[in-house]
């Protein structure tokens, strides 16, 4: 008997519109399955589901969940809360507010657990040693907010594993750790589950994630499963569209290559769909896949797929190999440079977060700038912006030198020097439409009004590809990637001769982002220089020419993109480097090129 | 530490249509009738007034008969014309008294959480200072100093509702400051008022609404019991809270004149307060879920 047998599994809202569309899959022990989507896939639900549960405003409408052998939908509410106790552990996104502030760690992993509190204490002990956090009564007696992130999803996990549970499901735990805390984690999780006969289920957006624990990889979309098999069957050999592109729009580190993004935008959720659910998206659509809809079948390599053409899929899934971008001449050194910044130290209060950073950026130049949380590349960030107060250091703009504070830039610097932010739902005015978000600096600037400045402000739109009719659209009524898109027009109907991009795509899904960057891209053939700073190597890989590596507040490592992400020869660009998930395709193996 | 990936989730329901949702709700679709009928009935009663409000028609406390309808007060004037006359000063002093008080305030609150540091703390400083001032003694202080004045009045009244809004204010502006879009609007150089109510203000407007609802309610209150006091509206002109107190003694023989005034109050404030707490509710539920 497997550990858990999902069959038949909907899921539908309030309204009819069914979300999660017949599922099923069944796990052995100790087997791990990764579950990818994009944001609005369905993904969650089915995890939740998963223990019997729904969100409100959704109902489970079919199917059998069955775990260690017990149905968990036929039970009564009462049942379902003494099975979920003894046979379901769950791991949550967001560990700092999954675990109770008030509580200490010891309370926390003592309350779940079935018998006395005295019983539990070398049980919990012996967890807290199997994923690598101390067990002693210090750590016990510490509160959650005392611990690092990375330290909290470990608790959340020692919490979902102290009970020894059939089946324990995580919901993207490691969306929001560090890349080397998630590598840590995943590596921990992978050896977790097989070492205790646990079968899990692993929800991420991340197909590199996914790749790295999962024995098992189902892709859903808008809902449905489109493709389950082995992760050598889907991550090598993908039988489906949908899944090919997700791969495609993964950054590697180990090349310059282009991100193909998967065009037009992810279904709402409970859209209905005659045919296939991506033939709208599809690079491999025919007539016929819009008149029914795909039945899951086996692939010759031993994964299904819900595709009429997987025959054709699986063969042709390599003409989309890409060809590495040509590497950017590197530019001589005496050709001036579009800002200049020389020991720039800044601090909160009397903690010095930044020591003594220098760079320069060279016209038409990106410029990466990697570092993990904390090590103050935000900070940097807002110092270049003037946005933060605490600081001394050098400036120069185009050899001019350029006050530390906003109040003393004068105007035309404020216009030359452009921030995009990290949080696309909070960069726009939720009062304002996104035309009017955009006509308000071309006012500021150049006085532009009427149709004038509505004309310039279409253009920007649809430079960064949103079409005009949005444009009198409220940003909630916009996704995430779509606002980010707003957002940088906003900085290009400024003519900025510098655009410092925060981390704009860390809250995006990695088909989203691939779009976001591959806009960059075109923006930088267009001669702009930029400053891109990311927690992530690949991105910088796809689109810097030089790199600043910040560890602590101080630069460790920098130099051209190439010789820095091939050689690196700071101890913590190597480990960075290393933690860095990568999915490995055959075709990215065979068209290395050298140099 | 953790870098939260905000979930895109969030891209359901936009929040445009606020006042059709606060209007779905029984509750303030009552308090809104219940408020619009009473404004109506103070602004068009002077009109179906069928006697002179100050006139002496009959013996004082006279029962209802001879001509009139409610009987007559304590100087024998015609109740029910005194009624629907008195609700009219009452109306536009407490609606330009809230007015007066809701910007003063809102302007306070915006600047202290906008400028901070020292700018902040002397504002706030002040306000507390202001708190510490109860409404009612303070009119009494100085329209016993200056003399009963309709326009001093709505003034003391609206500087009494300053301090409350500008801290509700303050408070509901902050988050919104520490905002990228507000961050971003600095460094393209925006001037601070255009930041103020292009970028900030659009983003408060449900607690502002709501403590708008809510001032209203208190100057109406306070300036009825300025009149009762005998600092606010001055005989013979005829006024809710001065009728209260006017016929007081007689309540055992006429009881009408001090009962239907002060049921008029009564539905003033509580159509409004029912509005204004329904609308509350609303926002909460359904702004509160978003941030």
């Amino acid at each position: 008997m497997k550990a858990v047998e999902v069959t038949g599994l909907t899921v539908a809202l309030d309204d009819g519109s069914v979300i999660v569309d017949d599922v099923s899959f069944g796990l052995e022990s100790g087997q791990v399955m990764g579950l990818v989507g994009e944001s609005g896939s369905g993904k969650s639900t089915v995890a939740l589901a998963l223990l019997g549960f729904a969100k409100a405003g959704a109902n489970i409408t079919g199917g059998k969940v069955v775990v260690g052998g017990v149905d968990l939908l036929a039970l009564s509410p009462n049942e379902l809360r003494e099975a979920r106790k003894k046979l379901i552990g769950f791991v949550p996104q967001d560990p700092a507010t999954a675990l109770n502030p008030a509580l200490t760690i010891r309370a926390q992993l003592t309350e779940g657990m079935l018998g006395e509190k005295k019983e539990n204490l070398p049980r919990i002990r012996e967890v807290l040693e199997t994923v690598g956090l101390p067990s002693d009564n210090a750590f016990l007696r510490r509160h959650p907010q005392e611990l690092s992130g990375g330290q909290q999803q470990r608790v959340a996990i020692a919490m979902a594993l102290g009970k020894k549970p059939e089946l324990i499901v995580f919901d993207e735990p490691t969306t929001g750790l560090d890349v080397s805390t998630q590598a840590r984690v995943l590596e921990m999780v992978a050896g977790l589950c097989a070492d205790n006969g646990m079968a899990s289920v692993f929800v991420s957006h991340d197909l590199a994630v996914v790749g790295t624990v999962g024995d098992l990889v189902t892709v859903m979309y808008a809902g449905q499963v489109l493709e389950t098999g082995s992760r050598e069957e889907v991550l090598l050999s993908a039988a489906h569209p949908y899944s090919i592109a997700l791969l495609e729009s993964v950054p590697s580190t180990r090349q310059r290559l282009p991100l193909v993004s998967i065009p037009g935008r992810a279904p709402a959720a409970g859209a209905k769909f005659d045919g296939c659910v991506f033939a709208d998206r599809c690079a491999f659509v025919e007539d016929r896949c819009r008149d029914s809809a795909p039945p899951l079948v086996a692939t010759s390599t031993g994964s299904s797929a819900r595709c009429l053409r997987v025959e054709h899929v699986l063969q042709n899934q390599r003409c989309l190999v890409k060809e590495p971008l040509p590497r950017v001449e590197s530019r001589e050194e005496d050709s001036g440079s579009v800002l200049s910044v020389r020991n720039l130290n800044a601090s909160y209060g009397r903690t010095q977060v930044l020591f003594d950073v220098s760079f320069n950026v060279a016209p038409g130049e990106t410029l990466g700038v990697v570092g993990e949380s904390g090590s103050g590349k935000t900070t940097m960030s807002r110092c270049l912006i003037g946005l933060h107060e605490d600081q001394s250091g050098i400036f120069e703009m185009d050899g001019k030198p350029l006050p530390p504070r906003l109040r003393d830039r004068s105007k035309e610097v404020k216009q030359q020097l452009q921030y995009v932010f990290q949080n696309p739902y909070g960069s726009l005015n939720p009062r304002e439409t996104i035309a009017n978000a955009v006509v308000v600096p071309l006012k500021h600037f150049y006085g532009e009004r009427g149709k004038a400045a509505r004309d310039k402000a279409k253009e920007a739109l649809e430079r960064v590809e949103i079409p005009w009719r949005l444009a009198d659209r409220y940003p909630a009524e916009l996704s995430g990637g779509q606002r980010q898109r707003v957002a940088i027009a906003r900085a290009l109907v400024c003519n900025p001769s510098l655009l410092i991009c925060d981390e704009i795509t860390s809250a995006l899904d990695v088909s989203v982002q691939a779009s976001v960057v591959e806009l960059l891209r075109t923006l930088q053939n267009d001669g702009l220089s930029m400053i891109f700073i990311t927690h992530n190597l690949a991105v910088v890989r796809s689109i810097g020419d030089r790199v600043i590596v910040l560890s602590q507040g101080r630069v460790v490592e920098s130099g051209e993109v190439e010789a820095v992400l091939t050689a690196p020869q700071h101890p913590y660009t190597r480990g960075l480097l290393a933690d860095t998930l990568e999915v490995d395709r055959s075709d990215a193996e065979t068209s290395d090129l050298p140099g | 530490m953790i870098r939260t990936r905000p979930r895109e989730q969030g891209v359901q329901a936009p929040p445009r249509n606020l006042t059709r949702r606060i209007l779905t709700s029984p509750r303030t679709r009552l308090g809104l009738i219940m408020l619009l009928v009473m404004i109506l009935f103070s602004v068009l009663g002077p009109f179906f007034a069928p006697h002179s409000p100050t006139a002496v028609l009959a013996k004082p406390y006279a029962d209802p008969g001879d001509g009139l309808l409610l009987g007559a007060d304590s100087l024998g004037r015609d109740i029910l014309s005194r009624i629907l006359s008195g609700g009219a000063n009452l109306t536009w002093m407490a609606i330009a008294a809230t007015f007066g008080g809701v910007a003063l305030g809102t302007a306070i609150g915006l600047i202290a959480a906008y400028a901070g540091g020292i700018v902040d703390t002397l504002l706030m400083r002040v306000v507390d200072v202001m708190l510490t001032f109860p409404t009612i003694i303070m009119a009494i202080l100085f329209i016993s100093m200056v003399g009963p004045s309709r326009l001093i009045l709505v003034v003391l009244v609206a500087i009494g509702l300053t301090p409350g809004m500008a801290r509700v204010m303050r408070g509901a502006a902050r988050p919104v400051i520490r905002r990228e879009h507000v961050m971003w609007a600095r460094t393209i150089g925006l001037s601070s008022s255009r930041i103020l109510m292009r970028e900030v203000l659009p983003s408060v407007t449900s607690p502002l609404l709501v403590e708008t609802g809510l001032r209203l309610m208190w100057s109406v209150v306070g300036l009825a019991s300025l009149s009762f006091l005998g600092f606010g509206v001055q005989p013979p002109a005829s006024d809710w809270g001065l009728m209260v107190s006017e016929n007081k003694d007689g309540l055992a023989i006429q009881p009408l004149a001090v009962f239907i005034p002060a049921v008029c109050v009564a539905l003033f404030t509580i159509g409004g307060n029912l509005f204004a707490e329904g609308a509350a509710r609303v926002i909460g539920r359904t702004e509160g879920a978003r941030s």
